[in-house]
């Protein structure tokens, strides 16, 4: 029975039929390949990027110069708050969710994730909470008290209107989709890996986004808990934040922040994860100290939850708190650094290729630091007691988010794209994207360090002239639209790329890991058969030999093009959590309807509560209801053995 | 090609090992149980910053809530007498037991219904009132979803659906029911018997 065959076009041909995605609008609805929900999440999430980037450019046009009435301080608090939240939630995460979805099952050797219609499901309510969220700017009332929407000014006796409500219902939403999501990913490390892809030969990126997902899990059910008190103190007049009856508004920010600093790793983790990916094949040389980079991936996604207090150290807690929790702070340093220093490290030993996606990579380097270093600057109490609240923290949380998370996704984006088009980006375009968004990117934020420091209060609607803070804040405005047009600029060769760019090929900068084996864009079933994983860098053996790391000599080479290739239905291997044995022969499930209907009437669910519409409410519980049973209700499995 | 790279056959479905859908119900449990940690958190903490007394009416009366909780653990017994008996092949016990989880998980309810309507104080009564009425309304809420799994693997188990060699919808769905009664252990050690203790 444990015979190989060589591939001949018979499988091939089946894999196609079984793989594909039916044509026409049932397909698009029901489809659960990863690369196609892949490639929406990351549509979807620059749309978003495009969206709160827009909202941005509003307010510094505004911010431009003193004394500026083009908004009134209701629609300027719509708009940073929209800001806020469309960049952190709808943006920053699903961004590095749509990089994973594509890319991890062609990483991992695998045909699919753990769990496609839930994979389907993460997608179609992360949609639909957007489209929520974005109804309340539709109607005027968009949330309005900043991204982390502090009591009391977001209770119902100040908030009247239905902004708030949207807030706490959207995240909810959001919050069940990136759950979900999260899970997947967890499912799919621990069984859907190719045999002998083992913990230590496990790709940086998959470590990032792994860790990603477990804080998720532990950290999200915090801001459940906080929006679900706020939807039922403004609705129903109960009390959790309100002082005068025994609640307090620091419980919201307690559960706020539980979230909200694990949040800021889970969505970088997984863009320093990617980096780690493009260094190494543009430097030409395995990355430096992969299994201290994997443990303080680890490590800085753990110490996470333990500093979430530094952001309240105005709030007047006690001392012996505020103590651990900056220590604590300065702390989650420790393996930041270390992550940089092997990021420098397979630079220095190894030899660049200045390619595009190695431009961004390195600007990453450089803003992590500089946003590093005024993280830890505000770490310190007394420091952040004469900072917080003004633009220096603005500028710090700027350089750390755009500088971790969108440099590491464009770079990323000019690194993968070719796999997932078949088509290469425009290198000289690329370089002029990436100088004129570090270029703008500097210019725009690092002028808000010294307004903060001159005293500018964070989400003030305008200034008067007699501030002096005018100067810094015109160049703030003209770096941020120049920023602007470096996003415009990757757009642009986006759609240059998609008709006139060069075929990539499988393998177009030489990279080691598997998801450059195959075609590019990759076939339906990804693999036609199951590879068999050796070392860290399989592709890379045949230069490397015995020194690939993760190799075991004894154990031979990896084998990409030869092994089983399970063609007799939607089928991949189940393998063990540590040492990716394979254990069984898994049956993946087929396209589905019932993850979009499922998000459809979670949407109506949502609707009616915001609206106090609830008959809507009770039939999109229903439809919840039904949608799960029809999805559940068990399928007659095929039994027998593959070799 | 003629060595092999695993010099076995792989079976088809999970006969060793743990199955995706396992792990997707133990990462499901760890997030709700997070879930119902932040509640409890949000409690103690406007518990220990309360200038009233807290509970507002004094402690809350055991006579319920305490043969309550002794009902949900024995629903927890019966329903993995229950699924032990698939393991051995007897579908029989399984479904006996699964019906005895159901109407003990039902009673449980409806005693918690007439404890929510024994109450003096109301959600709207000051913190405590509102924490009282969202955590247990969350943990009632589970066991209605418990209760729900429960009667759809009642009708899977009574078509036959669960063989002694394949049941993870049992397994599953007894994972949850076992999370949801221990949950509540927390639940009326937070609210019923904490504020006793000091």
């Amino acid at each position: 029975m444990a015979t190989i065959a060589p591939i001949s076009t018979a499988p091939i041909e089946r894999l196609h039929e079984t793989w594909e995605s039916r044509p026409g609008l049932y397909g698009v609805l029901a489809t659960v390949d990863h690369k196609t929900i892949g490639k929406r999440y990351l549509v979807t999430a620059v749309i978003f990027l495009i969206i709160g980037g827009i909202e941005a450019l509003i307010m510094r046009v505004q911010l431009a110069h003193a004394d500026t009435h083009l908004l009134s301080p209701e629609a300027y608090n719509q708009l940073f708050s929209m800001h806020g939240i469309t960049m952190m939630f709808w943006y920053a995460s699903p961004i590095l969710s749509g990089f994973s979805n594509y890319i991890w099952p062609l990483m991992l050797g695998s045909r699919d994730m753990a769990y496609p219609r839930v994979n389907a499901l993460s997608y179609w309510t992360f949609l639909a909470s957007g489209i929520f969220i974005y109804t309340a700017l539709c109607i005027g009332q968009a949330p309005n008290d900043g991204w982390f929407g502090y009591a009391p000014v977001s209770l119902q006796p100040y908030n009247p209107g239905l902004n708030m409500d949207f807030y706490a219902l959207g995240l909810i939403f959001l919050t069940a989709s990136t759950t979900v999501r999260a899970i997947n990913f967890i499912g799919t490390v621990m069984k859907m890996r190719a045999p002998g892809l083992s913990l230590n030969r496990l790709p940086i990126f998959v470590y990032g986004t792994m860790t990603a997902s477990f804080a998720a899990i532990f950290a999200l059910p915090a801001l459940t808990a906080g929006c679900v008190f706020l939807y039922l103190e403004r609705q129903f007049h109960m009390h959790f934040f309100d002082a005068a009856q025994g609640g307090s508004p620091l419980l919201w920010q307690h559960l706020f922040w539980i979230l909200g600093h694990p949040w800021v790793y889970i969505i970088v983790l997984p863009a320093m994860g990617m980096v780690s990916e493009m260094i190494p094949t543009f430097c030409r040389r395995p990355l430096v100290g992969y299994p201290y980079v994997a443990l303080s991936t680890i490590a800085t996604g753990l110490i996470g939850f333990g500093v979430w207090v530094h952001h309240m150290f105005a709030t007047g807690l006690p001392a012996v708190s505020m103590s651990f929790f900056s220590g604590a702070s300065f702390l989650i340093t420790i393996p930041s650094a270390i992550a940089v220093f092997a990021w420098i490290a397979t630079m220095w030993l190894g030899k660049p290729v200045w390619k595009t996606p190695l431009l961004f990579a390195a600007g990453f380097v450089v803003l992590f630091v500089i946003g590093g270093v005024s993280g830890v600057v505000t770490a310190a109490v007394p420091f952040d007691w004469q900072v917080t609240d003004t633009y220096f923290v603005v500028a710090h949380i700027h350089y750390v988010l755009i500088g971790i998370n969108v440099f590491p996704v464009i770079g990323a984006f000019y690194y993968w794209i070719p796999k997932m088009t078949g088509r290469m980006m425009n290198e000289t375009l690329g370089k002029w994207n990436f100088w004129t968004m570090f270029i703008g990117f500097n210019l725009g934020f690092f002028p808000m360090h010294i307004a903060g420091l001159l005293g500018m209060p964070r989400r003030v609607y305008t200034y008067p002239a007699s501030s002096g803070w005018g100067t810094v804040n015109l160049i703030t405005t003209i770096g941020a639209f120049l920023f602007a047009i470096g996003v415009l600029l990757f757009v642009i060769n986006f759609f240059v790329s998609r008709r006139k760019g060069a075929f990539a090929g499988s393998n177009p900068w030489d990279a080691g890991t598997l998801e450059w084996a195959m075609e590019s864009p990759p076939p339906p079933y990804n693999f036609a058969v199951i590879p068999i994983v050796r070392s860290r860098l399989p592709l890379w053996e045949d230069q490397l030999g015995d020194e690939t790391p993760g190799i075991i000599p004894a154990e031979g080479r990896s084998h990409i093009t030869e092994g089983a290739a399970l063609a007799e239905g939607r089928e991949t291997f189940g393998t063990s959590p540590l040492e990716a044995e394979p254990l069984h022969v898994l049956h993946m499930p087929e396209d589905s309807l019932f993850p979009f209907l499922l998000a459809i009437a979670m949407l109506a669910t949502a609707y009616g509560l915001v609206f106090s519409q609830w008959w809507l409410a009770i039939l999109g519980g229903v439809g919840m209801l039904a949608c799960l049973v029809g999805w559940l209700w068990p399928r007659h499995l095929a039994t027998g053995e593959r070799a | 090609m003629t060595t092999t790279a695993y010099d076995r056959t792989i079976p088809l479905g999970v006969h060793e090992g743990r199955a995706p859908g396992w792990w997707a119900m133990v990462w499901t449990i760890a997030t709700e149980a997070a879930l119902f940690a932040f509640l409890l958190f949000s409690f103690f903490y406007l518990g220990s910053q309360s200038r009233s007394a807290w509970p507002p009416s004094g402690p809350l009366a055991l006579k319920l809530s305490l043969p309550n909780t002794i009902i949900l653990i024995v629903s927890s017994i019966a329903y993995a007498w229950g699924e032990r008996g698939i393991r051995a092949g007897n579908r029989a016990r399984l479904r006996a037991g699964l019906a005895i989880a159901f109407i003990l998980g039902l009673v449980f309810i409806i005693i918690q219904g007439i404890e929510w309507s024994n109450q003096p104080f109301g959600p709207r009564d000051g913190a405590f009132g509102s924490l009282f009425y969202t955590i247990t309304g969350f943990h009632g809420a589970h066991v209605v979803v418990g209760l729900l799994m429960n009667l759809l693997v009642q009708i899977w188990a009574a078509r036959g659906t669960f063989t002694r060699e394949s049941h993870l919808a049992v397994t599953c769905a007894g994972m949850y029911w076992h999370f949801v009664d221990i949950v509540w252990l927390f639940v009326f050690a937070s609210l019923y018997i904490s504020p006793r203790l000091g």
